[in-house]
């Protein structure tokens, strides 16, 4: 009998906090087990530890694009009148767009007399299914400069690893998920089974755990809080343990300031390969432990 | 002077540098610091002030009036599906309303006037030596570009030059941030010394580059990781402005919510040298 596919979620309100380094390193100990995703795609980072051959990419879709015919644009200026995102401007008498403005609302092809307006589908980026230097499946995206709808690219590469993993028959699927608290984020959390928080004790960090904690508190999603450099700060550490015992978020690890990390990612490494005996253990330790949490929770 | 700090992305430093480099500036200038990561705004966490000023922030968006012919022309133009229509009922979903106005004006009977809909709040915070203005998305409000156009036009009209304007821009190279970077005189953008940081930072220096605007880059954690951003950018030719030393010292106070510079003298240099840089290029901005 087949196993249900887990989604575990790694989420940190913000960049910075270490969130990949830690994925990455869970995607090395669970090895073969797991279908990675890099849903950070606004600035994905993953394949600079998993150094990942492209096996297929494809170009992702997603809402338009005006663009003015010169040869019809007669410059009367209309669409010009009634864009409100300053998306089109004049130029040799005639007009064009601006694409890094343009909303692709539409208003501007449908008051155009001339019908000299196209409205083109928008490439908002680029989506890989790749093999990582491990031999396992990474499956990551390019968002575009200047480009919107990265939940919808989130949501992509996320079906596309849980499509994979069915195919593959692999029980875990790790996501790498984007920062803050907003609609990409929404499209990562969707239909996970274990949300993995990663924070550092600062006092911006307790603020976007808070903040983090309201959403998904929202999803009901069983979590768990991985406290990044807990040594540097020790009162807020313990304002995080109070805070996360509160909200019912499990307790899953503390990671000491380790400048392993930065040595680590400077070679591509992880720090379970890197430092297994150092700092890499926690993370070890931290994974077993959510192996386990996630087994209890579903059976 | 407009000077705008991004990164491409989070975690760099950021706050860390718009708070201390605003803060020492205004020790000989008049300056105003703006938190434009109004989906996550954490400068305030760094600023001790005086809130002297709230203001309600709206975004236009259709409102039926409950008259409909069920000509369908509302929904047909919607390129958002923000508009249902059922028979000669309208539905509206404000959430995916981008305020392009079609809808409204292409009513053949005018029945979706646009109303004012609050979106966050705008905050002006009044500090011992500076003006700091934030602005806060409502949570569940899903574009912050009209906020942040909104914050930038008010203070470009309320603090014209020679005042010091510095932007704290949010993560990333999507919508928020180019909206932000458009007011920029001058573009700072802070990284690391590693793979991440120099990866994170060539793909905003392509941004910056597209929109045409100077910039410049500051190095954070200086000493770890290797020498690559340092290459890449004498490569392209990309000015290095300052260097802010790793030291587990500096984590551990910025951990506290306090500024750096007034205790770390490398910190403190790094100010000074982007401050010398900042006013080579446009001596006018000092006042």
């Amino acid at each position: 009998m087949r196993r249900k596919l887990k989604e575990i979620v790694v989420i940190s309100g913000k960049g910075g906090t270490g969130k990949t380094s830690v994925t990455a390193s869970f995607a090395v100990l669970g090895g073969n087990n797991v279908v990675l995703a890099d849903c950070d795609v606004d600035a994905a980072d993953m394949h600079l530890l998993m150094q990942p051959e492209i096996q297929q990419s494809e170009a992702f879709f997603s809402g338009a694009i005006a663009k003015i015919d010169p040869d019809l644009c007669t410059g009367c200026g209309l669409c010009a009148e009634v864009c409100r995102f300053d998306a089109i401007f004049p130029k040799d008498d005639k007009y064009v767009i601006d694409p890094l403005n343009c909303e692709g609302c539409g208003y501007g092809p449908r008051v155009c007399p001339e019908a000299a307006i196209d409205m083109l589908d928008a490439n908002v980026g680029d989506w890989y299914r790749s093999t990582t230097r491990l031999g396992t499946h990474l499956v990551h995206a390019k968002l575009g400069i200047g480009a919107d709808n990265s939940g919808k690219l989130v949501t992509k590469v996320k079906e596309e690893a849980k499509q994979l993993a069915f195919a593959e028959e692999k029980p875990i699927l790790l996501i790498d998920g984007p920062p803050g608290v907003g609609c990409p984020v929404v499209a990562a959390l969707a239909g996970a089974d274990y949300v993995v928080i990663v924070i550092e004790p600062t006092v911006s960090g307790i603020h976007d755990l808070k903040r983090v904690q309201e959403l998904i508190g929202k999803f009901r999603i069983r979590s768990g809080c991985i406290i990044n450099k807990f040594d540097i700060n020790l009162d807020v550490t313990n304002e995080i343990k109070d805070f996360i015992q509160e909200a019912g978020i499990d307790h899953i690890s503390d990671l000491p300031y380790d400048v392993n990390f930065t040595k680590a990612m400077t070679e591509g490494k992880t720090i379970v390969e890197y430092a297994p005996q150092g700092t890499g253990q926690y993370l070890s330790k931290s994974w077993t432990k959510i192996n386990q949490l996630i087994q209890l929770e579903r059976g | 002077m407009n000077i705008v700090i991004a990164s491409g992305k989070g975690g760099t430093g950021k706050t860390t540098l718009a708070t201390n480099l605003a803060s020492y500036l205004a020790q000989n200038h008049q300056v105003v610091l703006s938190d434009l990561d109004v989906e996550e705004p954490n400068s305030a966490l760094f600023i001790n002030g005086q809130e002297t000023q709230q203001t309600d922030k709206f975004k236009m968006i259709p409102k039926w009036n409950g008259e409909c012919t069920g000509c369908g022309i509302c929904q047909d133009v919607c390129a958002y599906n923000a508009i249902l229509q059922l028979g000669t009922n309208i539905i509206l979903h404000a959430q995916l309303c981008h305020s392009c106005y079609a809808c409204s004006e292409l009513c053949p009977i005018d029945a979706l006037p646009m109303e004012p809909v609050q979106m966050g709040v705008m905050s002006e915070i009044k500090t011992p030596v500076m003006e700091f203005i934030e602005s806060k998305l409502n949570v569940g409000e899903e574009q912050a570009v009209p906020l942040i156009k909104e914050t930038t036009d008010f203070i470009q009209e309320q603090y014209p030059d020679p005042v010091i304007k510095i932007y704290d821009a949010p993560p990333g190279t999507s919508c928020p941030v180019i909206e932000a970077v458009k007011t920029a005189d001058y573009v700072i953008l802070i990284t690391e010394p590693t793979p991440f940081g120099l990866h994170d930072m060539s793909l905003m220096a392509g941004v910056v580059r597209d929109m045409d605007k100077p910039f410049g880059v500051v190095i954070n954690r200086y000493g770890v990781g290797n020498d690559d951003v340092l290459d890449y950018c004498s490569k392209e030719k990309i000015d290095v402005i300052a260097k802010i030393p790793n030291e587990r010292k500096i984590a551990e106070t910025y951990s506290r919510g306090e500024l750096l510079f007034e205790k770390f003298p490398a910190v403190k240099a790094a100010l000074r040298d982007i401050e010398h840089h900042l006013f080579s290029l446009d001596p006018g901005a000092v006042s």
